[in-house]
């Protein structure tokens, strides 16, 4: 399929080089990102911060190819996606990479088990099938026993691990999730992230997460800090992150490349 | 499979707003059921007309003076009854030309009367004609040559004078002259327009005596076969071209007088049924109308979709399937409509025949899936083209 890639194991799931995505609103162009280097690597773990407005939402539709960028090189699963179509697009997507929404974004009239299996119509596999795959992402969410049950009949929580399974049902290379926890109260929210992280430990699925919430973002590998559409020099990862100053400065500024490729870990610097 | 889950979701999308669905459905409905039943009717008149004509006789040829045009006046006949003889002879058929002199006359009974066709004949008209007699006889060719006044009448006439009492033997008057029963034809119904079971026949000499005449109208030929026709009508006309050279004659044939009236009837259905296909299109401006209202309630669900995999066509096949389902189902409810609204006009009206052929239905269907598709294409392909963060984004 479309969706395989095609530079080999060792590609990073995604990658990012100098992409810049401006809009144009009533004739004023709005800069959302303004020249942003990336790479997520597989099993990366990563957390993406930032003010509000700041570009976030943005660089994760582009990362997961939902989006094309006004100017740089984007390259979803090895591919770059200036050179395909909507429909290939689709296609990687379907193959490479999970979405978890902040609103879930389920079907209300369908059961767990279709909104699940739902992906997977795209990929040509029957209905058996499908329903089969589905309902294992569901038991590995700890789901297995709603399967039958509509978005309406269960709680917040339980419908984010629905979406989590839907996302995971491809076997994806990474997990995009924007804000993720948003509409969760912090328990239910750090249910949500534990499930995320046993995924990115067991299954060595790459997660990218978008929060506002220190103290998730703190439990990420790395943070990805967004200030007016440009990456902000973070620390190098420590193991114990201090959440009381999350925005605290580097003094010695690495450059972007640096960043990336010293939190992509394994094969990550390409120049 | 995708085409699978497509029919699905869409079946389920119509299911969750099965009000605005079936209220988006009748237009097509109305539409469909409407076409139906005219095109029924249509075809019922046309059959009826043609039965009436095929019940007159097989392989008839009605030849009369002038040119038989649509809006044409009837031209004044300067046609004899030797002329009859001469083409029969032609034929080698001599006796066998039926002849007709008619005009409408009071006919009395006692203190009955009755206003009816009388019809001048000769007794070739049972041979050319189906006209079955009840009782007693038809004219004989004595009574044509000796002028006698004796007629045959029509069952309905009979029960219209006689009350149930024999007719046959007793004298009525036509017209003022004494006649003398000697028949009374067996029903045979109405044929276009004009009642045959309240006609009298009387011998050709005396109608014109009677009506003060001595043409007659016309003639009646009967082919041996179908595939005489032509020669026969050619042969009349030829005798009829040296006898009168500077005149003009038509000899009708059945076929002719059916795709007249078919022409006519027809033109008739297709103009009703296109009035009537009008609401269809109504209808599926409806339905274009919901298909974008419901792209715009489930952007987020079109945006979903295509970040998870789906493709342009897709979106668009789904929200097609959709429109295309909104009308079928409304074509095969409006088809159920507009078979029983025919079937239940035709048995409530006796002047409303009604006939269901095979394909008015099947069009009827076809032409309500093509309308889902017509004004489902604009809604889908605006699905389709969406955007997924575009869609996602929306609130
Ligand atoms: N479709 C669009 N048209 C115009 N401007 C847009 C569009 N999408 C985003 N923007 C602008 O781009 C900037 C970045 O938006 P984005 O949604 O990425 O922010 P964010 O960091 O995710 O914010 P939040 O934390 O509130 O979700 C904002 O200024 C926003 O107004
Ligand atoms: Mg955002």
């Amino acid at each position: 399929m479309t969706g395989q890639h095609v530079t080999g194991p060792a590609a990073p799931a995604l990658e990012a080089i100098d992409v810049t995505r401006s809009y144009q609103l009533d004739g004023v162009t709005v800069e959302a990102l303004r020249g942003v280097s990336l790479t997520v690597g597989r099993g990366d773990y990563a957390a993406v911060v930032g003010p509000s407005g700041s570009g976030k939402s943005t660089l994760m539709h582009l990362l997961g190819g939902l989006d094309r960028p006004t100017t740089g090189v984007l390259r979803v699963g090895g591919r770059d996606i200036a050179a395909l179509t909507g429909d290939e697009l689709a296609a990687v997507r379907n193959a490479t990479i999970g979405f978890v929404f902040q609103a879930f974004q389920l079907l209300g009239r369908t059961s767990a088990v279709d909104n699940v299996a739902m992906p997977l119509v795209y990929r040509g596999l029957r209905r058996a099938e499908r329903r089969r795959r589905a309902r294992e992402a569901l038991e590995r969410v700890g789901m297995g026993h709603r399967l039958d049950h509509r978005p309406a009949q269960l709680s917040g929580g339980e419908q984010q691990r629905v979406a989590i399974a839907r996302a995971l049902v491809g076997d994806p290379q990474v997990l995009l999730a924007d804000e993720p926890t948003g509409n969760l109260d912090t328990r239910t929210g750090m249910e949500v992230m534990a499930l995320l992280e046993e995924l990115n430990r067991n299954q060595g699925v790459a997660v990218v997460i978008v929060t506002h919430d220190l103290d998730v973002a703190a439990r990420a590998h790395r943070q990805i800090r967004v200030r007016d559409g440009r990456l902000e020099p973070t620390p190098a990862p420590t193991p114990t992150p201090d959440p009381t100053s999350p925005a605290k400065q580097h003094p010695g500024r690495p450059t972007e490349r640096h960043l990336t490729g010293e939190v992509a870990g394994r094969g990550g610097t390409s120049s | 499979m995708r085409l699978a889950e497509a029919w699905r979701v869409a079946v389920t999308a119509l299911r969750a707003n099965r009000l605005r669905s079936l209220l988006t459905m009748l237009g097509v409905v109305i539409g469909v059921a409407a076409v139906v039943v005219l095109v029924a009717i249509g075809t019922g008149a046309k059959q009826e007309v043609e039965n009436q004509v095929n019940g007159l006789g097989a392989n008839l040829i009605i030849v009369v003076p002038g040119k038989l045009e649509f809006g044409s006046a009837p031209t004044k006949s300067r046609l004899e009854l030797a002329d009859a003889d001469r083409i029969g002879r032609a034929l080698g058929t001599p006796g066998q030309v039926a002849v007709t002199l008619s005009s409408g006359e009071t006919v009395r009974f006692g203190n009955n009367s009755a206003f009816s066709t009388v019809n001048g004949t000769n007794p070739a008209v049972p041979e050319v004609f189906v006209r079955p007699i009840a009782r007693g006889q038809y004219l004989r060719e004595s009574d044509v040559d000796t002028r006698r006044r004796v007629a045959v009448i029509g069952s309905g006439l009979a029960a219209t004078l006689f009350e149930g009492a024999d007719p046959l033997g007793r004298n009525l008057s036509v017209g003022g002259v004494r006649f003398r029963v000697i028949g009374v034809f067996a029903s045979v119904g109405s044929s276009l327009g004009s009642d045959r079971d309240n006609e009298v026949h009387i011998p050709v000499t005396a109608a014109q005596r009677l009506f003060g005449d001595r043409t007659v109208d016309a003639f009646a030929l009967k082919a041996p076969s179908t595939d005489e026709i032509e020669g026969v009508r050619a042969t009349a006309l030829a005798v009829l071209a040296d006898r009168y050279p500077d005149e003009e004659f038509s000899a009708v044939t059945q076929d002719q007088i059916l795709g007249t009236v078919g022409r006519i009837l027809g033109l008739l259905t297709t103009v009703l049924a296109a009035i009537a296909a009008i609401s269809l299109l109504v209808g599926g401006v409806g339905v274009s109308n919901i298909m974008l209202v419901s792209v715009r309630e489930r952007t987020r669900e079109i945006g979903l979709r295509k970040a998870v995999g789906a493709r342009t066509r897709d979106v668009t096949l789904q929200f097609l399937l959709e429109a295309v389902l909104l009308t079928t189902i409304g074509g095969i409810l409006g088809i159920a409509l507009g078979v029983g609204g025919a079937l239940g006009l035709s048995a409530a009206f006796d002047q409303l025949p009604a006939v269901i052929t095979w394909w008015s239905p099947a069009l009827a269907f076809a032409v309500s899936a093509a309308v889902g598709i017509f004004f489902g294409v604009v809604p889908a392909r605006r699905a389709g083209r969406l955007e997924p963060v575009v869609a996602l984004r929306s609130e």
